[in-house]
């Protein structure tokens, strides 16, 4: 018994360290295909090299980013089975289709495209080659569309019946499935936070350059760009977050308590609490600082309409508090940072000062990682609050695993932990090594002289 | 045997299709990875690397196809056999790891460059191996107990694993090295025809060992390839298989440049058609069958909508893609 449940912590620990790993690809790659394909517009539109010089810098960081994701993501396609077997049985009928979707409609538009916007503009032209590159970024939100759907029915089931066999399967219809309850504010949501991720790391990029030269016309193209998408889409995020939290009170209340730290019900209005240390064992949050009625005003929009509390739930019911209530105020107040930097950089464009205010620029630059930051601890957040189920109030975590003896878990992941460190942490300092290299000015026209003529410039490899 | 066109049967078509797709087209990926260390440092390792970096991305996705696709038609099949094969496949994810990655870091870190085509080399061979001790391991019967894996964590290691494992290795470099022929010229192109030769008999050494071995897995599989009157069905394939090695031969002899990879392919697909004849309609050799594992026919019709309309869109956008990187594929990139 107890080496059973070993086993379920070890495979938990390595779903949760592949996703999270595999998440941070993505939530960079969406971004950056839009904005390859906005950039590669203006350029087609304008005629500016600029823009086209700009394309191909971030052209290069993105194949490397995207060959991250593509690895990292073939691991989870699998781990379902090697791992969360009894999940697959049970939930294949319902969740199966909808993956099978994203491979179909999303997985290889986006491979099959690649090639050709990394290697093919002089082979197919330019407007061939931009209509990849469009392709690419549809692709990607394709992808987004059916893994969110399928996450959150995990979630927020519904449209299914049980057969026979003990499987979840479709009742009526398949709509009712792809879009339950919890998807469409998911997707918004995770959707929008890809996009400030890129926009951060962008904007971070032409931070940088700038506070090395104010002058230079690159880095005020990426950094005013990148700008204008925190600026405007920030306050966008948080009024999808409300709404997503709101959804998730209605559909699975203990999570929001448990993001909340509400153990006791607050008949008379909940309060909320700032900080604290939530512990399930006392049944208590530990040293808070709280706001008396401020809960209920954000979750009901009245200060004293009354709320339970996790104990009016099972106590075997209950997530790992103290896991969901700090992940989602990492998450919160990152947002509002970066809110913070695009209201700034507003101040700034009125002002016109956007490229010469060293503070904004510095501030830029330590926001850089915070996107990925947000977005790791909101997926926390939501899948720590799921637990105890995988299939939420339907399917235990306990009863999902596979029958796999713990010591073959326990060195997978080992093997799992060495090699991701090692590879994506290479990965990550190349893309840092291209971002600090800058945008290289028009050396050549496209697709003139062989760009990789001595094997030692990489940089100028692709196109 | 008889086949009926129901939609359990349609699926295992179309995964079995997705799977051939797979095993021929990151197939001479994972081979040109293989063969990576016979090649010169410099522009040879560059034309062979070109050969293959636009398309090895589209040809993957068919592995997530096949298990993504197994998981949604054939959800108990996916359950019983990732837990039974839980070691090599993690070793050929963690092995796609270091291929996949090895197109875009060698380019990027001149200085680590060879340490990145040492992975490239490295992570194929394992996939390589992986996938054919799953196919072995597959073959030779997997422990069920009710709806899941009866079985311990290494019962898939056995003499007959490991040699479907090395064939599968011969075979991708058999695969890798004609399309080298093809998409390269002088002295790698010289090199590939050498490369082909060695590995042509080591495949052709490799089917002969493993179409001698299947048949004593089990009963089943003896009764199917070698009593009356399976034998009038399977007797020609063998023959085919001899007759197809000839001509490879001779093509190679001819130094005929797109020849040796269409055969291979007939021949990979002979072997195909030799492991649909053992496995039909088992799923999972002697436990169970494709319509035990098949999901309600609610989720398979929902995905053969989509399968009929995506798949030939697929295809034909990827055979366009091939069309555009068509001819030599050059040291220097795509000028």
């Amino acid at each position: 018994m107890f080496d059973h449940v070993d086993a379920v912590n070890l495979a938990r620990a390595q779903f949760a360290f592949t996703v999270s790993f595999h998440f941070i690809f993505p939530a960079f790659s969406i971004g950056l295909a839009s904005y390859l394909a906005v950039l590669e517009g203006l350029w087609l539109s304008t005629g500016k090299q600029r823009f086209l010089d700009i394309y191909r810098f971030w052209l290069k960081i993105f194949a490397v980013a995207f060959a991250m994701g593509v690895v990292s993501g073939i691991v989870m396609s699998y781990q379902f089975g090697t791992n969360w077997a009894v999940f697959s049985d049970k939930t294949g009928p319902v969740i199966g289709p909808l993956m099978a979707y994203e491979v179909l409609t999303a997985f290889f538009l986006e491979a099959g495209f690649l090639g050709v916007m990394l290697f093919g503009m002089k082979k197919v032209g330019k407007r061939l080659h931009f209509a990849a590159t469009c392709a690419v970024a549809v692709g990607t939100f394709i992808s987004a569309f059916w893994i969110l759907s399928a996450n959150s029915w995990m979630h927020t089931p519904t449209g299914y019946a049980v057969n026979a066999q003990g499987q979840f399967v479709v009742a009526g219809s398949w709509l009712k499935v792809i879009f339950n309850p919890s998807f469409p504010y998911r997707l918004v949501h995770t959707v929008i936070a890809a996009y400030l991720t890129t926009s951060l790391v962008v904007g971070a990029t032409g931070a940088w350059h700038l506070l090395k030269d104010p002058a230079d016309r690159n880095a005020r193209t990426i950094f005013s760009m990148a700008m204008w998408m925190a600026a405007l889409v920030a306050p966008i995020q948080i009024a999808a977050g409300d709404a997503q939290g709101l959804n998730t009170l209605e559909h699975q209340p203990a999570k929001v308590l448990a993001m909340e730290g509400d153990y006791d019900a607050s008949p008379d209005g909940a309060p909320l609490i700032l900080f604290g240390l939530p512990s399930n064992e006392e049944g208590r949050v530990r040293y808070k600082v709280e706001i008396p009625h401020a809960g209920s005003l954000i979750l009901k929009h009245d200060p004293n309409a009354p709320l339970q509390g996790l104990k009016d739930f099972p106590r075997d019911e209950w997530a790992p508090v103290w896991i969901v209530f700090w992940s989602f105020r990492i998450m919160v107040a990152l947002g509002f940072a970066i809110f913070g930097l695009g209201l700034w950089s507003l101040v700034a464009r009125m002002r016109g000062k956007l490229y010469d205010w060293r503070w904004l620029h510095r501030a830029a630059l330590v926001m850089g990682p915070a996107g990925f930051v947000a977005v790791i601890a909101g997926w926390v957040t939501t899948e720590s609050g799921r637990q105890p189920w995988t299939v939420y109030g339907l399917l235990r975590t306990q009863e999902s695993v596979s029958p796999l003896a713990a010591p073959a878990v326990a060195s997978s992941l080992l093997a799992f932990v060495v090699v991701y460190f090692a590879v994506f942490g290479f990965g990550t300092w190349y893309i840092l090594k291209l971002i600090a290299k800058g945008v290289e000015v028009g050396e050549s026209e496209l697709g003139d002289a062989p760009i990789r003529a001595a094997g030692i410039t990489p940089a100028g490899q692709k196109l | 045997m008889s086949v009926s066109f129901d939609l359990a049967t349609i699926w295992a078509f179309i995964i079995a299709f997705a799977v051939f797709a797979y095993v021929v087209l990151d197939g001479f990926d994972l081979g040109i990875g293989i063969l990576f260390p016979s090649f010169a440092v410099g522009e040879e390792r560059d034309q062979a690397m070109n050969a293959i970096a636009p398309v090895w991305d589209g040809n993957e996705t068919w592995l997530v196809l096949g298990g993504g696709g197994l998981m949604a038609a054939f959800p108990l099949a996916y359950a019983i056999v990732m837990p039974a094969l839980y070691p090599p496949i993690i070793a050929m994810l963690l092995g796609l790891v270091f291929r996949g990655v090895g197109f875009e870091f060698r380019w990027r870190d001149p200085r680590h460059r060879a340490f990145w085509d040492f992975g490239f080399t490295a992570g194929s061979v394992v996939a390589a191996l992986a996938q054919g001790i799953t196919l072995g391991a597959l073959l030779q019967g997997i422990k069920v107990t009710g709806r899941g894996y009866g079985g311990g964590w290494l019962d898939w290691l056995t003499p007959f694993s490991l040699l479907t494992g090395g064939s599968v290795v011969a075979a991708y470099a058999l695969l890798g090295s004609c399309w080298l022929i093809a998409k390269t010229e002088g002295e790698a192109q010289r090199r590939a025809y050498r490369l082909a030769r060695g590995f042509g008999v080591a495949t052709i050494a490799a089917i002969v060992a493993v179409s001698a071995a299947t048949p004593f897995l089990t009963h089943d599989y003896y009764t199917r390839w070698l009593t009356m009157p399976g034998i009038l069905l399977t007797a020609p394939i063998p023959l085919l298989v001899g007759v197809l090695s000839l001509l490879f031969w001779r093509a190679l002899g001819s130094e005929a440049e797109y020849k040796p990879f269409l055969l291979v392919l007939a021949l990979f697909g002979l072997c195909f058609v030799g492991l649909g004849i053992s496995m039909y309609p088992f799923i999972v050799p002697n436990e169970v069958t494709i319509w035990a594992a098949a999901a309600p026919a609610s989720a398979q019709l929902f995905m053969l909508i989509g399968a009929g309309i995506m798949i030939p869109i697929i295809l034909a956008y990827s055979g366009w893609s091939y069309w555009v990187f068509r001819g030599k594929a050059g040291a220097t990139g795509y000028h």
